[in-house]
């Protein structure tokens, strides 16, 4: 049993647990995820990690809640225990092979969406520690949803807000701040890194692919395992089968058939729907 | 002198009952069945069944105990050589291992070897205490990696000689394929494989359920940090295979180990669960393996119409004959030299229909079964729904892609010599994690040899 040390509440249903996993933490490296089972009659659900500190032994993770797995984790209260906690899995980001001199002399430029905010800001916080520039921009559909601002500002060189409704900083999507940013204000960047929603990646890299500016995405695929079992978590990228699981999370946005893969994130759909109405019935009856 | 009566029959569940329910299919032997069945054994003085056995199991001889209805007798002479007697007496080939040598078997029907192993199994886990040996504690540490077969025989009998014993499981389930790969309806979990386990945990061995070794650990750290002496890798094949075909991406289209995984380690088949399985109205199973057969028959009693495709004749289908037997009787269809070309989808990427073309079988190959060849012009559609693809699975690389000096061969599998010794130092490895995909009884076996191979090393440092 894992005992959740710390919760709270970042944004309208989404929320952050911070795990005593000591090996985890002890391994974890940036890009990584973790698969979280909550008790016996549980999901194996994937998230990737949003901190860990090696200290203290923790690994935190952010979840909003969307089936009945994470609505059940999100149930749980400081000093609850979830049943499991394996990782950290998939490959760190390819930034860390690179040396001192490599880092200091490249910019990068994050873009996250929702949810997807907290695995960023690992990245952001270890390229930081390294010596490396790293511009961020968070998107969101309103003000209330940002998540991770504070911890991002604090390790971005640039932090940039985007809303669709204009509630706070840029009005409009994340793509027209990273055209805003390189066409109007002169920017430009050796990588960018985008992590969100599907949807959102892959407008992403087909804004940045206008630039030619290289594009790694983070991918969220269905998993059971996470350790190369199952492979439900196939992904088409340049034409070539690959498992998010052992030979990703990342990879090269630009390649991958993001049409496909949001088609098999949803192949259980229906099912969860069925689930999700039954555990809320469920709920109601106490 | 051995008694000429026909192979006692063994009671089983109704086929349209059970292609409907997760139970045992078969119920095994009662201990009148069995002393009966039992009293049809030659004793053989060169017994070519034990020479059969993949671990040598002096089977006439503990044969001869259940006929005399000494089964405290019977259990011990299995144990000389197998730690998990009712699971290789359900899961084992015996029609290619002990039955298919038994000499009876040349005229009428051999001996049920697997049936007696089976009871005599199950009754050892209702009446014996394994627990009971002594143990002198001798201060060194093993570690082992995986509880699959090979990792549970391993670690039980360095537990026995006194060593100090972890056995690390990347999934949260103890028990590796039996429990993720193997369905309640052939291998009941609770009654079965837990039992078992709770006998190994019984003599000291600790686990630690969610270590992936080569993500959350490293073999150097527990050779290096941790204080273990030597480490055994059992982490069997995991690592499903696809065919590279055309629409193998669609929605519908599964590994078995999806599939498998899903069904016996979730319970996605049980409401009280909840992760989700797709079943479709028509399943296609494509490979001829016990995996297959595993898969299409959860699959049919999951409601759906299931069918095996297979590109050879059956003949060559390698799964257990007697599962083959039960997958005909409970309705699932075979199709047999069949081969798919392409899986076709609508267009909302869902599948719809499984494209293949005829086979017919020509020249021997390597594995010395004739290779079907394909028919010209014989194209043909089957439509279906879910396409589950069980074509054998491979070792993960992780462990040798985090393992300094540790070898593997083409097909990546850990190199490693009859006793488990591979090229690393300190480091032993057994059963699929170096032969492939193959059997519990194998596994078991290399388990063993190599905890002998283990305690020689660490002995000899």
């Amino acid at each position: 049993m894992f005992r959740i040390v710390e919760k709270r509440a970042l944004a309208d249903n989404i929320y952050l647990l911070r795990i005593e996993a000591p090996r985890v933490a002890q391994s974890a490296l940036p890009g990584q995820f973790v698969i979280v089972r909550v008790d016996e009659q549980g999901e194996r659900v994937p998230l990737t990690i949003a901190d860990y500190d090696k200290e203290d032994g923790t690994v935190t993770i952010v979840i909003q809640t969307i089936g009945v797995s994470t609505r059940k984790l999100c149930a749980l209260s400081e000093g609850d225990s979830i049943a499991d906690f394996a990782g950290p899995l998939g490959n760190p980001s390819e930034f860390i092979h690179l040396s001192e001199e490599e880092l200091k002399s490249r910019r990068y430029l994050f873009v996250a969406g929702g949810v997807g905010t907290a695995p960023v800001y690992p990245q952001v916080k270890w390229l930081c520690e390294h010596g490396c520039k790293a511009d961020v921009i968070i998107g969101a559909k309103t003000a209330s949803m940002l998540i991770y601002t504070e911890e991002m500002e604090k390790v971005a060189d640039n932090l940039y807000i985007a809303t669709d409704d204009g509630s706070c900083g840029f009005k409009g999507m994340v793509t027209a701040k990273i055209k805003d940013l390189i066409d109007n204000e002169g920017k430009s960047y050796d990588e960018c890194v985008a992590i969100g929603p599907m949807i959102m990646m892959k407008f992403v890299t087909l804004t940045t692919k206008e630039y030619s500016l290289p594009t790694t995405v983070s991918l969220n695929a269905l998993m059971v395992d996470g350790t190369g079992m199952c492979g439900a978590c196939r992904v088409s990228v340049d034409g070539k089968t690959y498992f998010t699981c052992v030979d990703g999370p990342e990879f090269d946005g630009h390649k991958v058939d993001f049409d496909e893969a949001m088609r098999r994130q949803a192949m259980y759909r229906n099912q969860e729907g069925v689930a999700t109405e039954k555990h809320n019935h469920k709920c109601n009856c106490f | 002198m051995a008694n000429k009566i026909p192979r006692v029959s063994v009671r089983e569940q109704e086929p349209a009952v059970r292609a409907t329910n997760f139970e045992e299919v078969c119920y095994g032997y009662n201990a009148e069945e069995a002393q009966l069945e039992a009293t049809r054994c030659l004793n053989c003085k060169n017994p070519r069944c034990v020479a059969a056995c993949p671990v040598n199991i002096n089977i006439p001889a503990f044969i001869q105990k259940v006929a005399e209805g000494d089964l405290s007798a019977a259990s011990a002479i299995i144990a000389e050589d197998s730690s998990l007697p009712s699971i290789c007496g359900r899961v084992c080939p015996q029609e290619t291992q002990c039955e298919g040598s038994c000499i009876l078997g040349i005229k009428g029907e051999p001996v049920a070897i697997g049936k007696l192993e089976r009871f005599v199994g199950d009754w050892s886990l209702e009446n014996e205490c394994k627990s009971c040996v002594e143990i002198t504690p001798n201060g060194k540490k093993v570690a082992v990696i995986g509880s699959g077969p090979s990792g549970l025989a391993c670690a039980s009998d360095l537990a026995k000689m006194g060593y100090e014993v972890t056995v690390f499981e990347a999934l949260h389930k103890l028990g590796g394929v039996l429990v993720y790969g193997i369905p309640e309806f052939r291998l009941p979990k609770e009654k079965i494989v837990a039992r078992e386990i709770d006998d190994v945990r019984r003599l000291g061995v600790k686990f630690e359920t969610d270590v992936i070794v080569g993500r959350t650990i490293t073999i150097d750290s527990l050779l290096n940090e941790e204080g273990f002496s030597a480490v055994f890798i059992g982490s069997g094949a995991g690592l499903p295979r696809f065919m590279g075909i055309e629409g193998e991406n669609l929605n519908g289209v599964v590994s078995a180990n999806e599939f498998l995984t899903r069904a016996n380690l979730m319970r996605a088949y049980d409401d009280e669960y909840d992760t989700p399985i797709y079943v479709g109205k028509r399943v296609v199973v494509v490979g001829g393996g016990n995996v297959a057969m595993d898969a299409v028959r959860t699959a049919k009693r999951l409601g759906a119409e299931a069918t095996i495709i297979y590109r050879r004749s059956e003949a060559e289908l390698p799964a257990r004959r007697e599962e083959v037997h039960h997958a005909k009787e409970e309705g699932i269809e075979f199709k047999m030299l069949t081969n798919p070309i392409r899986v076709l989808g609508d267009e909302k990427g869902w599948v719809t229909a499984l494209s293949c073309v005829e086979m017919e079988l020509g020249e021997p190959d390597e594995s010395g079964r004739r290779s079907p060849v394909v028919k010209e012009g014989s194209d043909f559609t089957v439509e279906c729904d879910v396409v589950i693809m069980a074509l054998g699975t491979s070792p993960n690389p992780l462990l040798k892609s985090t393992t300094k000096g540790l070898e593997t061969n083409r097909r990546g599998c850990i190199v490693a010599d009859e006793m488990g010794v591979t090229s690393r130092e300190g480091v032993f490895a057994g059963g699929d994690a170096v032969t492939g995909a193959a059997t519990v009884i194998l596994a078991m076996g290399a388990g063993r040899k190599a905890a002998k191979a283990i305690d020689e090393y660490i002995k000899s440092k």
